[in-house]
This record gives C-alpha cells, structure tokens and sequence, in this order.
C-alpha cells in the first residue's frame, strides 16, 4: 500500500529517509534502500541536506522508484527559483513520484558552499501552493499546464521550536497553503509534543513524529549546542554516557519512543542519519 | 543612509600601483557618518598610502578633496584641478563612485570602499541593513520590520525551523527578523495579520537596470 493511502487507512505509518552521497558511488546508498525495502512504507530522500552539495534529489528518487520504494521528494526553495522548482516537480510527476515535501532549506552558509547565491525565491508556503497549483493544472503565472500533476504535498513542524507560537502559527499557514501531512523535527520531550497534538489535531492532517537516532552521549550534546529544535533531555544523555554500547542503547530509546508514540500521531519518520541499516533493528525494538 | 567599509589598504596600494599622481575625494554624506570616507578618512587612507609607497621608495602624489555629495553632478563641479592627475580613487557609496566616474569618462576612477548597505547606526561604530531596495514595500504587514534584508532567506510567511530563541540559524549573533514580527504584531494585537499568507514577490520590481521616471503621467 502507498503512503498517502496507508494514511488514509489509519495505519501506523513509518518512513525512514536517504541522503544522496556526494560523488557518483551509490552503492551504500543502494545497500541502505534494500535494508529499508519492505520495512517502511516510503523513504524520504533529502536535497543537499545542510545545504551539502550532493547527487540530486530527483535523480535519487527516481532511483528509488526502480528499487521497488516509494520516495517521499523532498524539495528546498535555496538552490532553484520559480522555474527551476517547477519545472523539476514535472519532471517528477512524469518520472512517477508522488509525494513531495516542501521546504525552506538551510541558509548556504552552513553548508559547504558557503560563497554559493541563496535563492529563496519561494519559501516551504508559497511552494506549497504552487504544488496545489500544479494539482489543479496551472503554474504559477497562471499558465494552463497540458496534463496536471498529482502530488501528495507535505511539510515539516518543529513541535519543540523556541518561541514556539509563531511556529505553530506558520504551521497553520502550511496547512492553509495545501500541506496533506507533516514530518516533525526530532521528538525528545513527550509532553511538549503532547501539548502540540493537542493544538494540532482539529487540522486532522497526519502528523508523523521525528525519531532521530542518537548514536552517543557526544552526539546528543551536539544537538543540542548547534540544532536548532532539539533538546535532547539530560536522562537521555545520561543514559547514552553510562553504556558501555551507545548506538545498541540509542537503537533502544529510539524504539521506546516510537511505542511511546504510537497512539499519540499517525506514524513516525525515522533519521538515522548514516546508519540507515540500523532502522529495522530499531523497528524490531519497538515491536514492530 | 548608505553604509560602507574601507577597503584595506593593501587592496587600494595594488589598484593604484602603476599611478603616480592620484586625487582621493572623499563624500559628505553617507560615508561621512559611517565613519568611511569623509575628509578625515580621505586622509588617514591618503597618509598611509603615501607611507606604503615609500617605504617602497616610489613616491606618490596624493591630492585630497571632499565634496558634499558624489551622487549629485552639481557638486562633483566643485572638484578641482582633475585633470592634474592620472586616476581618482572615490570612498562614496556606489552611486558616488559612479557619479564622478561619469563626469570624467577619461579618467580610471577606483573604488576606496565596499558599498555595503541600506541601514543605520545602532551605536557607535556599529550599523545594521534594514532595507534591500526591493522596489515593494511590505512594511505594513510586518510590523515596520522587513522580513527581505532581516531575515537571512527573505522568507514572507513566518519562521524557519531554524530559528533559536529568538535568534538566527546562520548565527546567535543575530536576531531572527520573523520572531521580532511575530512580538511586534502581538504587542499591536495583529497577530491575524501574521496568519495571512503573503504572496511570492514580484522580483521583477527588484531587478537590474532599475529606473524612475517622473516625467511619465499618469503610471
Ligand atoms: S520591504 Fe522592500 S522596500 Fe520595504 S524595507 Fe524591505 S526591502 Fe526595503
Ligand atoms: S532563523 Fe529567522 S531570520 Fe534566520 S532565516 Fe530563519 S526565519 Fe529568517
């Protein structure tokens, strides 16, 4: 079954996502998508995440598409305007691709490019409307298209944002502007996200929870010194420091999460952030 | 007014290098009060241009001339005696450089300074950007702070997911411009306002080769 229809249907929903490497050797990426094949309903796949060059988004969905996994597109408004951003949603509509995620992206100079032109021509709103646009079979000047799209467009909502208020409010903004389901930042404070779910449900737009996999002590401390909406809590850090196995441990607070989780939003979306083979084990953790 | 920061030395030494007679002019105005090129910068950057090329012992003529405006012709008339030298280096704005580029097209006219921004002085020695002339003002739907030079991606509809207490993904330095809305429509009781989706800009309005024109009725 799909994504969109599996959210249709009320299942517990889990998809994983794949970052493109840099360079033209895809075969851990590869190995990593028969890993998830069969396991998650569909993989998002990242556009040059952190604003890192890498093989285009487009390019690797369509890849994902021969491998038998559904993609979830993800598409920044920091490296293409108007007609760029456009053109390639066709370009993805044609190739198969169904569903798309649309967001702001990183600003360049926290990437590797840091010289590079920011473009943010659009921002994740307004090409949230532009999807919806290209569903109802013009562009964005008001040009018909011959043969509309169809795509299931999503977003993303940091629960734990600091302030938090305009946050939400931009999440209605997204909801108004076309958004079918949200993928959240990492979730580490349970009843934060309760709070949010509880503001967020009268939308009835599905919400699947961000689990990031913490892999050590060090990595939740740097979380939460250089990302922004995450604050790993210090039970977790502890708990990660005095284990003679972090990554076995993360693997299993990931797992208790998403069954902490489990009746609370409609799925979860998993980062593993390299470790794209461990989200089975994780899985199996949750008893899934 | 317009901001801008000297060039370094070392750069105005190389574009000056094959010049022996140089007339530096300085600006009356925005360069003035940014502290960049006003009479008194004209000289501290003439005294130590002159001190590199000696310690090179290539002796260099330097003469110093501050006008009110570079970006209006009546006063570039007031410069004297151009034409006794060889090139002019400008420490006005852009437009300033430009201006007295073209009142003497014969003349290799150089830039003393990197033009920077629209903004003002928030204390001394310190200025912020508050407008990127973007031919559209949207002032009034965000709480008279501009989302376009304030925001580091110029977003229209609220905060990234960057954002972090109150400041900036690209540094803790710098205050995220969607939060400083979002406090400033509260406090006016306008948060409906923050809800609006504001459309794309029209980019076209902020392209190149702009131009006004007065003399066209009725537009
Ligand atoms: S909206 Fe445009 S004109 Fe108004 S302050 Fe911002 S950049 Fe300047
Ligand atoms: S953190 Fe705030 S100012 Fe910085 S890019 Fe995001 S919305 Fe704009």
């Amino acid at each position: 079954m799909g994504f969109k229809e599996a959210l249709a249907k009320g299942e517990f929903v889990i998809t994983a996502e794949v970052g493109p490497p840099k360079g033209t050797d895809i075969s851990e990426m590869v190995h990593h998508v028969e890993a998830l094949k069969g396991k998650v309903t569909a993989l998002n796949v990242t556009d040059n995440q952190s604003a890192v060059m890498r093989i285009s988004t487009l390019a690797v969905s369509k890849i994902l598409l021969d491998l038998g996994v559904e993609p979830i597109y993800q598409m920044t408004c920091r490296d293409r305007n108007r007609l760029g951003l456009q053109s390639d949603l066709l370009g993805a509509a044609v190739l198969g691709i169904k569903n798309v995620l649309a967001l702001t992206g990183d600003h360049t100079t926290l990437g590797d490019h840091k010289s590079a032109k920011p473009v943010f021509d659009l921002e994740s709103v307004q090409l949230l409307q532009v999807i919806q646009g290209l569903n109802e079979g013009h562009d964005m000047a008001g040009n018909e298209l011959k043969g509309k799209t169809d795509f299931f467009a999503g977003a993303i909502v940091t629960p734990e944002a600091n302030p938090f208020e305009p946050q939400f409010a931009k999440f209605e903004k997204k909801i108004e502007a076309g958004a079918k389901f949200f993928q959240t930042q990492a979730v580490y404070d349970i009843k934060k996200f309760h709070a949010f779910m509880d503001r967020a449900s009268k939308y009835n737009v599905p919400i699947l929870a961000g689990i990031l996999l913490l892999k050590s002590a060090g990595m939740a401390r740097f979380l939460n010194k250089f990302v922004a909406g995450i604050s790993v809590p210090d039970e977790l850090i502890q708990e990660l420091a005095n284990s003679e196995k972090p990554l076995a441990k993360g693997i299993e607070i990931a797992g208790r999460q998403i069954r902490e989780l489990r009746n609370v939003c409609a799925g979860v979306h998993i980062m593993a952030i390299g470790a794209e083979d461990k989200v089975p084990d994780i899985l199996a953790a949750a008893g899934i | 007014m317009i901001v801008a920061e000297p060039k370094k030395l070392e750069e105005i030494k190389q574009m000056t290098d094959k010049f022996d007679r140089i007339l530096m002019v300085g600006c009356g105005t925005c360069t003035t009060v940014c502290l960049t090129g006003g009479e008194r910068e004209v000289n501290l950057m003439a005294t130590a241009l002159r001190l590199a090329r000696k310690v090179e012992g290539r002796d260099v003529e330097i003469g110093e001339q501050t006008i009110l405006r570079q970006c209006d012709f009546e006063y570039i008339d007031e410069l004297k005696d151009v034409h006794n030298y060889q090139a002019i280096v400008s420490l006005a704005c852009g437009a300033g450089i430009q201006g007295i580029a073209r009142k003497f097209p014969e003349m290799p006219v150089l830039p003393g300074v990197n033009t920077k921004f629209i903004g003002f002085n928030e204390e001394f020695g310190y200025y912020t950007e508050q407008c990127k002339a973007c031919g559209d003002c949207i002032l009034h739907l965000t709480g008279g702070i501009c989302p376009i030079a304030r925001c580091a991606k110029g977003l229209l509809n609220g905060p990234c997911g960057g954002t972090n207490n109150g400041k900036c993904e690209i540094g803790s330095d710098k205050d995220c411009a969607w939060t400083l809305i979002y406090n400033q429509l509260e406090r006016q009781g306008n948060l409906k306002q923050f809800k609006e989706i504001i459309a794309a800009k029209d980019f076209a309005k902020a392209g190149n080769i702009r131009s006004m024109d007065l003399r066209k009725a009725g537009d």
